[in-house]
Protein backbone atom coordinates (compact mmCIF):
# COMPACT_ATOMS: atom_id res chain seq x y z
CA UNK A 1 0.00 0.00 0.00
CA UNK A 2 1.21 3.48 -1.12
CA UNK A 3 0.57 6.34 0.60
CA UNK A 4 -0.86 9.65 -0.79
CA UNK A 5 -2.56 12.57 0.72
CA UNK A 6 -3.16 14.85 -2.31
CA UNK A 7 -4.85 12.41 -5.04
CA UNK A 8 -9.10 13.20 -4.92
CA UNK A 9 -10.13 10.39 -2.82
CA UNK A 10 -6.95 8.64 -1.29
CA UNK A 11 -7.86 5.52 -2.94
CA UNK A 12 -6.99 4.25 -6.41
CA UNK A 13 -10.19 2.65 -6.84
CA UNK A 14 -11.90 5.88 -6.39
CA UNK A 15 -9.92 7.79 -8.48
CA UNK A 16 -10.07 5.53 -11.54
CA UNK A 17 -14.33 5.25 -11.00
CA UNK A 18 -14.40 8.89 -10.99
CA UNK A 19 -12.12 9.45 -14.18
CA UNK A 20 -14.19 6.47 -15.82
CA UNK A 21 -18.00 8.03 -14.95
CA UNK A 22 -17.09 11.89 -15.36
CA UNK A 23 -15.49 11.12 -18.69
CA UNK A 24 -18.71 9.49 -19.68
CA UNK A 25 -20.97 12.56 -18.24
CA UNK A 26 -17.96 14.89 -20.05
CA UNK A 27 -18.97 13.02 -23.47
CA UNK A 28 -22.54 13.09 -23.07
CA UNK A 29 -22.65 16.80 -22.48
CA UNK A 30 -20.27 17.12 -26.03
CA UNK A 31 -22.15 15.19 -27.83
CA UNK A 32 -25.38 17.07 -26.91
CA UNK A 33 -24.51 20.24 -27.33
CA UNK A 34 -22.47 19.12 -30.80
CA UNK A 35 -25.78 17.65 -31.74
CA UNK A 36 -27.56 20.75 -30.94
CA UNK A 37 -25.18 22.55 -33.87
CA UNK A 38 -26.07 20.01 -36.06
CA UNK A 39 -29.61 20.08 -34.80
CA UNK A 40 -29.84 23.46 -35.57
CA UNK A 41 -26.54 24.98 -37.59
CA UNK A 42 -27.86 28.37 -37.95
CA UNK A 43 -28.48 28.78 -34.11
CA UNK A 44 -28.44 32.60 -33.30
CA UNK A 45 -27.84 34.14 -29.36
CA UNK A 46 -31.03 34.18 -28.36
CA UNK A 47 -31.92 30.40 -29.23
CA UNK A 48 -28.35 29.75 -27.19
CA UNK A 49 -29.21 31.57 -24.14
CA UNK A 50 -32.70 29.99 -24.26
CA UNK A 51 -30.89 26.68 -24.05
CA UNK A 52 -29.38 26.99 -21.38
CA UNK A 53 -32.17 28.70 -19.62
CA UNK A 54 -34.33 25.82 -18.50
CA UNK A 55 -33.00 24.02 -14.84
CA UNK A 56 -32.71 20.89 -16.77
CA UNK A 57 -29.80 22.01 -19.02
CA UNK A 58 -28.48 24.28 -15.86
CA UNK A 59 -28.62 21.13 -13.56
CA UNK A 60 -26.56 19.32 -16.39
CA UNK A 61 -24.48 22.07 -17.22
CA UNK A 62 -23.25 22.18 -13.45
CA UNK A 63 -22.98 18.29 -13.30
CA UNK A 64 -20.59 18.78 -16.16
CA UNK A 65 -18.69 21.19 -14.60
CA UNK A 66 -18.20 19.26 -11.33
CA UNK A 67 -17.39 16.23 -14.10
CA UNK A 68 -14.94 17.80 -15.63
CA UNK A 69 -13.15 19.72 -12.53
CA UNK A 70 -12.77 16.00 -10.34
CA UNK A 71 -11.57 14.39 -14.23
CA UNK A 72 -9.01 17.69 -15.05
CA UNK A 73 -7.56 17.13 -11.00
CA UNK A 74 -7.00 13.41 -11.33
CA UNK A 75 -5.35 13.86 -15.23
CA UNK A 76 -3.16 16.39 -13.27
CA UNK A 77 -2.60 15.05 -10.34
CA UNK A 78 -1.32 11.53 -12.79
CA UNK A 79 0.82 13.92 -14.61
CA UNK A 80 2.31 15.59 -11.63
CA UNK A 81 2.76 12.18 -9.53
CA UNK A 82 4.34 10.41 -12.96
CA UNK A 83 6.82 13.72 -14.46
CA UNK A 84 7.54 15.50 -11.42
CA UNK A 85 9.33 12.75 -9.66
CA UNK A 86 12.56 12.95 -7.33
CA UNK A 87 14.03 10.74 -10.26
CA UNK A 88 13.64 13.33 -12.83
CA UNK A 89 13.58 16.18 -10.94
CA UNK A 90 16.00 15.22 -7.77
CA UNK A 91 16.05 17.20 -4.16
CA UNK A 92 13.55 19.96 -5.73
CA UNK A 93 11.05 17.44 -6.50
CA UNK A 94 8.48 17.46 -3.87
CA UNK A 95 8.30 21.32 -4.06
CA UNK A 96 8.00 21.69 -7.35
CA UNK A 97 5.22 18.80 -7.59
CA UNK A 98 3.23 20.33 -4.76
CA UNK A 99 3.21 23.94 -6.09
CA UNK A 100 2.29 22.68 -9.51
CA UNK A 101 -0.54 20.77 -7.70
CA UNK A 102 -1.66 23.66 -5.75
CA UNK A 103 -1.40 25.94 -8.81
CA UNK A 104 -4.07 23.23 -10.66
CA UNK A 105 -6.35 23.03 -7.76
CA UNK A 106 -6.22 27.40 -7.74
CA UNK A 107 -7.44 27.30 -11.51
CA UNK A 108 -9.88 24.65 -11.17
CA UNK A 109 -11.04 26.35 -8.13
CA UNK A 110 -11.30 29.48 -10.13
CA UNK A 111 -13.20 27.62 -12.91
CA UNK A 112 -15.56 25.80 -10.89
CA UNK A 113 -16.49 28.73 -9.42
CA UNK A 114 -16.55 30.92 -12.67
CA UNK A 115 -18.28 28.26 -14.26
CA UNK A 116 -21.15 28.26 -11.16
CA UNK A 117 -21.61 31.97 -12.01
CA UNK A 118 -22.01 31.77 -15.63
CA UNK A 119 -24.49 28.81 -15.40
CA UNK A 120 -26.39 30.45 -11.73
CA UNK A 121 -25.77 33.94 -12.22
CA UNK A 122 -28.30 36.91 -13.22
CA UNK B 1 27.65 -9.17 -38.86
CA UNK B 2 28.12 -6.04 -36.72
CA UNK B 3 26.90 -5.72 -33.47
CA UNK B 4 27.30 -2.79 -31.49
CA UNK B 5 26.78 -3.65 -27.66
CA UNK B 6 26.29 -1.19 -24.75
CA UNK B 7 28.92 -0.60 -22.65
CA UNK B 8 29.66 1.08 -19.20
CA UNK B 9 31.99 -0.02 -16.21
CA UNK B 10 31.36 2.28 -13.85
CA UNK B 11 34.81 1.87 -12.02
CA UNK B 12 36.38 3.10 -15.16
CA UNK B 13 34.16 4.93 -17.16
CA UNK B 14 32.18 8.52 -16.91
CA UNK B 15 29.48 7.47 -18.92
CA UNK B 16 28.48 4.48 -21.20
CA UNK B 17 29.02 3.70 -24.76
CA UNK B 18 28.07 1.93 -27.77
CA UNK B 19 30.84 0.01 -29.26
CA UNK B 20 30.70 -2.04 -32.53
CA UNK B 21 32.14 -5.04 -32.96
CA UNK B 22 32.52 -7.49 -36.04
CA UNK B 23 31.03 -11.17 -35.60
CA UNK B 24 31.84 -14.07 -38.35
CA UNK B 25 29.15 -15.93 -38.27
CA UNK B 26 28.75 -19.54 -39.20
CA UNK B 27 26.91 -19.99 -42.81
CA UNK B 28 23.52 -21.20 -43.62
CA UNK B 29 22.75 -21.28 -39.43
CA UNK B 30 20.10 -18.75 -37.70
CA UNK B 31 21.71 -18.32 -34.50
CA UNK B 32 20.30 -16.96 -31.11
CA UNK B 33 21.29 -13.42 -29.66
CA UNK B 34 22.66 -15.13 -26.71
CA UNK B 35 24.93 -17.27 -29.56
CA UNK B 36 26.01 -14.40 -31.05
CA UNK B 37 27.02 -12.55 -27.20
CA UNK B 38 29.18 -15.80 -26.66
CA UNK B 39 31.17 -15.08 -30.03
CA UNK B 40 31.24 -11.51 -29.13
CA UNK B 41 32.21 -12.94 -25.54
CA UNK B 42 35.23 -14.92 -27.25
CA UNK B 43 36.74 -12.17 -28.93
CA UNK B 44 35.80 -9.30 -25.88
CA UNK B 45 36.02 -11.15 -23.26
CA UNK B 46 35.67 -7.97 -21.08
CA UNK B 47 31.67 -8.39 -22.05
CA UNK B 48 29.72 -9.12 -19.10
CA UNK B 49 25.76 -9.96 -19.48
CA UNK B 50 23.71 -12.52 -17.50
CA UNK B 51 23.26 -16.55 -19.00
CA UNK B 52 21.98 -19.35 -17.81
CA UNK B 53 19.95 -22.06 -18.94
CA UNK B 54 19.69 -20.45 -22.57
CA UNK B 55 16.16 -22.14 -23.43
CA UNK B 56 14.46 -19.21 -21.82
CA UNK B 57 13.31 -20.88 -18.58
CA UNK B 58 15.42 -19.04 -16.21
CA UNK B 59 14.68 -15.58 -17.83
CA UNK B 60 18.49 -14.08 -16.92
CA UNK B 61 19.41 -13.16 -19.96
CA UNK B 62 16.69 -10.33 -20.45
CA UNK B 63 17.72 -7.29 -22.32
CA UNK B 64 17.15 -4.97 -25.08
CA UNK B 65 17.81 -6.36 -28.37
CA UNK B 66 17.89 -3.49 -31.50
CA UNK B 67 14.52 -1.70 -29.75
CA UNK B 68 12.75 -4.51 -28.12
CA UNK B 69 13.06 -6.26 -24.60
CA UNK B 70 13.17 -9.98 -25.21
CA UNK B 71 15.55 -12.99 -23.98
CA UNK B 72 18.52 -13.44 -25.70
CA UNK B 73 18.93 -16.98 -25.81
CA UNK B 74 15.04 -17.40 -27.77
CA UNK B 75 15.55 -14.33 -29.79
CA UNK B 76 16.98 -15.65 -33.26
CA UNK B 77 18.79 -13.22 -34.95
CA UNK B 78 16.66 -12.93 -38.11
CA UNK B 79 14.33 -12.01 -35.82
CA UNK B 80 15.62 -9.00 -34.45
CA UNK B 81 17.76 -7.70 -37.39
CA UNK B 82 16.63 -7.47 -40.71
CA UNK B 83 18.49 -8.74 -43.14
CA UNK B 84 21.89 -6.46 -43.71
CA UNK B 85 21.37 -4.83 -40.42
CA UNK B 86 23.39 -4.35 -37.10
CA UNK B 87 22.49 -6.06 -33.65
CA UNK B 88 22.03 -3.58 -31.05
CA UNK B 89 22.03 -4.92 -27.50
CA UNK B 90 21.53 -2.54 -24.43
CA UNK B 91 20.65 -3.36 -21.19
CA UNK B 92 16.78 -3.26 -19.91
CA UNK B 93 15.96 0.06 -19.81
CA UNK B 94 14.55 1.81 -16.51
CA UNK B 95 16.83 0.24 -14.10
CA UNK B 96 20.45 1.02 -12.93
CA UNK B 97 22.77 -0.78 -14.76
CA UNK B 98 25.76 -2.50 -12.58
CA UNK B 99 27.92 -3.21 -15.59
CA UNK B 100 27.04 -3.44 -19.39
CA UNK B 101 24.24 -5.52 -20.09
CA UNK B 102 23.68 -6.48 -16.17
CA UNK B 103 20.88 -4.00 -14.54
CA UNK B 104 20.35 -3.76 -10.91
CA UNK B 105 17.04 -5.81 -10.09
CA UNK B 106 16.46 -4.93 -6.50
CA UNK B 107 13.51 -2.47 -7.02
CA UNK B 108 11.96 -4.94 -9.56
CA UNK B 109 12.40 -7.45 -6.27
CA UNK B 110 11.33 -5.32 -4.01
CA UNK B 111 7.92 -4.99 -6.20
CA UNK B 112 7.56 -8.53 -6.77
CA UNK B 113 7.92 -8.89 -2.52
CA UNK B 114 4.77 -6.78 -2.11
CA UNK B 115 2.54 -9.35 -3.18
CA UNK B 116 3.71 -11.78 -1.38
CA UNK B 117 3.79 -14.01 -3.87
CA UNK B 118 3.35 -17.67 -2.02
CA UNK B 119 -0.07 -19.25 -0.79
CA UNK B 120 -1.34 -17.89 2.56
CA UNK B 121 -3.70 -19.92 3.95
CA UNK B 122 -5.44 -19.64 7.21
CA UNK B 123 -7.06 -23.35 7.24
CA UNK B 124 -5.60 -26.17 9.22
CA UNK B 125 -3.40 -27.91 6.62
CA UNK B 126 -4.95 -31.02 5.44
CA UNK B 127 -2.63 -34.48 6.45
CA UNK B 128 -1.24 -34.82 2.74
CA UNK B 129 -2.11 -31.77 0.42
CA UNK B 130 -4.56 -28.96 -0.21
CA UNK B 131 -6.53 -30.16 -3.26
CA UNK B 132 -7.51 -28.06 -6.22
CA UNK B 133 -10.51 -29.58 -9.12
CA UNK B 134 -8.86 -29.04 -12.67
CA UNK B 135 -11.21 -26.37 -13.09
CA UNK B 136 -9.49 -24.13 -10.48
CA UNK B 137 -6.07 -25.37 -11.52
CA UNK B 138 -6.73 -23.78 -14.96
CA UNK B 139 -7.50 -20.58 -13.74
CA UNK B 140 -3.57 -20.07 -12.71
CA UNK B 141 -2.65 -21.15 -16.69
CA UNK B 142 -1.05 -18.30 -18.06
CA UNK B 143 -0.31 -16.69 -14.91
CA UNK B 144 2.41 -19.33 -13.80
CA UNK B 145 4.43 -19.36 -16.40
CA UNK B 146 6.52 -15.85 -15.43
CA UNK B 147 10.00 -16.41 -14.82
CA UNK B 148 10.45 -13.13 -13.72
CA UNK B 149 12.94 -11.89 -16.75
CA UNK B 150 11.92 -8.54 -15.93
CA UNK B 151 10.87 -7.90 -19.94
CA UNK B 152 7.67 -6.30 -19.20
CA UNK B 153 8.20 -3.93 -16.25
CA UNK B 154 11.28 -2.40 -17.58
CA UNK B 155 9.49 -1.93 -20.98
CA UNK B 156 6.71 0.11 -18.93
CA UNK B 157 6.84 3.57 -19.06
CA UNK B 158 4.79 3.55 -15.35
CA UNK B 159 7.07 1.07 -14.21
CA UNK B 160 9.71 3.82 -15.53
CA UNK B 161 8.64 6.68 -13.87
CA UNK B 162 7.18 5.18 -10.48
CA UNK B 163 9.20 1.64 -10.29
CA UNK B 164 9.10 1.90 -6.12
CA UNK B 165 5.66 2.51 -5.82
CA UNK B 166 3.96 0.69 -9.34
CA UNK B 167 4.36 -2.61 -8.70
CA UNK B 168 4.88 -3.11 -12.40
CA UNK B 169 3.21 -5.94 -14.85
CA UNK B 170 5.37 -8.80 -13.07
CA UNK B 171 4.41 -8.30 -9.90
CA UNK B 172 0.61 -7.67 -10.54
CA UNK B 173 0.63 -11.17 -12.83
CA UNK B 174 1.63 -12.77 -9.39
CA UNK B 175 -0.29 -11.11 -7.47
CA UNK B 176 -3.40 -12.31 -9.69
CA UNK B 177 -1.80 -15.50 -9.68
CA UNK B 178 -2.24 -15.89 -5.76
CA UNK B 179 -5.53 -13.90 -6.00
CA UNK B 180 -7.13 -16.83 -8.61
CA UNK B 181 -5.84 -19.59 -6.25
CA UNK B 182 -8.68 -21.20 -4.65
CA UNK B 183 -6.35 -22.43 -2.39
CA UNK B 184 -5.43 -18.69 -1.04
CA UNK B 185 -7.69 -17.31 1.45
CA UNK B 186 -5.93 -13.93 1.93
CA UNK B 187 -7.52 -12.16 -1.25
CA UNK B 188 -9.31 -9.51 0.97
CA UNK B 189 -5.90 -8.53 2.49
CA UNK B 190 -3.97 -8.78 -0.61
CA UNK B 191 -6.81 -6.35 -2.39
CA UNK B 192 -6.56 -4.06 0.80
CA UNK B 193 -3.06 -3.66 -0.08
CA UNK B 194 -3.24 -2.92 -3.87
CA UNK B 195 -6.09 -0.23 -3.99
CA UNK B 196 -4.05 2.54 -3.58
CA UNK B 197 -3.22 4.91 -6.39
CA UNK B 198 -0.02 3.43 -7.46
CA UNK B 199 0.57 -0.08 -6.97
CA UNK B 200 -2.15 -1.25 -9.56
CA UNK B 201 -3.77 2.41 -10.97
CA UNK B 202 -0.93 3.31 -12.61
CA UNK B 203 -1.44 1.16 -15.32
CA UNK B 204 -2.96 3.02 -18.57
CA UNK B 205 -2.96 0.12 -20.27
CA UNK B 206 -0.60 0.78 -23.57
CA UNK B 207 0.04 -3.02 -22.97
CA UNK B 208 4.17 -2.99 -23.59
CA UNK B 209 3.93 -5.97 -21.34
CA UNK B 210 1.95 -8.04 -23.33
CA UNK B 211 4.04 -7.27 -26.98
CA UNK B 212 7.34 -8.12 -25.22
CA UNK B 213 6.85 -11.20 -22.93
CA UNK B 214 8.84 -13.94 -24.04
CA UNK B 215 6.42 -16.63 -22.33
CA UNK B 216 3.72 -14.92 -24.54
CA UNK B 217 1.55 -13.62 -21.26
CA UNK B 218 -0.84 -11.06 -20.55
CA UNK B 219 -0.38 -8.79 -17.58
CA UNK B 220 -2.76 -6.49 -18.86
CA UNK B 221 -5.69 -9.19 -18.61
CA UNK B 222 -4.41 -9.93 -15.19
CA UNK B 223 -4.10 -6.17 -13.89
CA UNK B 224 -7.95 -5.82 -15.96
CA UNK B 225 -8.81 -9.01 -13.37
CA UNK B 226 -7.80 -7.08 -10.05
CA UNK B 227 -9.28 -4.14 -11.12
CA UNK B 228 -12.40 -6.01 -10.98
CA UNK B 229 -11.82 -8.14 -7.75
CA UNK B 230 -11.30 -4.22 -6.41
CA UNK B 231 -14.37 -3.06 -7.73
CA UNK B 232 -16.67 -5.92 -6.68
CA UNK B 233 -15.12 -5.61 -2.92
CA UNK B 234 -15.21 -1.66 -2.74
CA UNK B 235 -18.78 -0.85 -3.81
Amino acid sequence: MVTNVTNLGRSGLYDWLVQRFSAVILATYSFYILGSFVVNPDMNYEQWSALFASNVMRMFSLITLFALCAHAWIGMWTISTDYMTSLQLGKRATFFRLLFQAGCALLICVYLLWGIQIFWGN
Amino acid sequence: MLVSIYRYNPDTDDKPVMRDIEIELPAGKDLMVLDVLELVKQKDPSVVYRRSCREGVCGSDGMNINGKNGLACITPVSEAVKPGGKLVLRPLPGLPVIRDLIIDMSMFYKQYEKVKPYLINDQTPPAIERLQSPEDREKLDGLYECILCACCSTNCPSFWWNPDKFIGPAGLLQAYRFLADSRDTADTERLSGLEDPFSVFRCRGIMNCVAVCPKGLNPTRAIGHIRTMLLQQGT
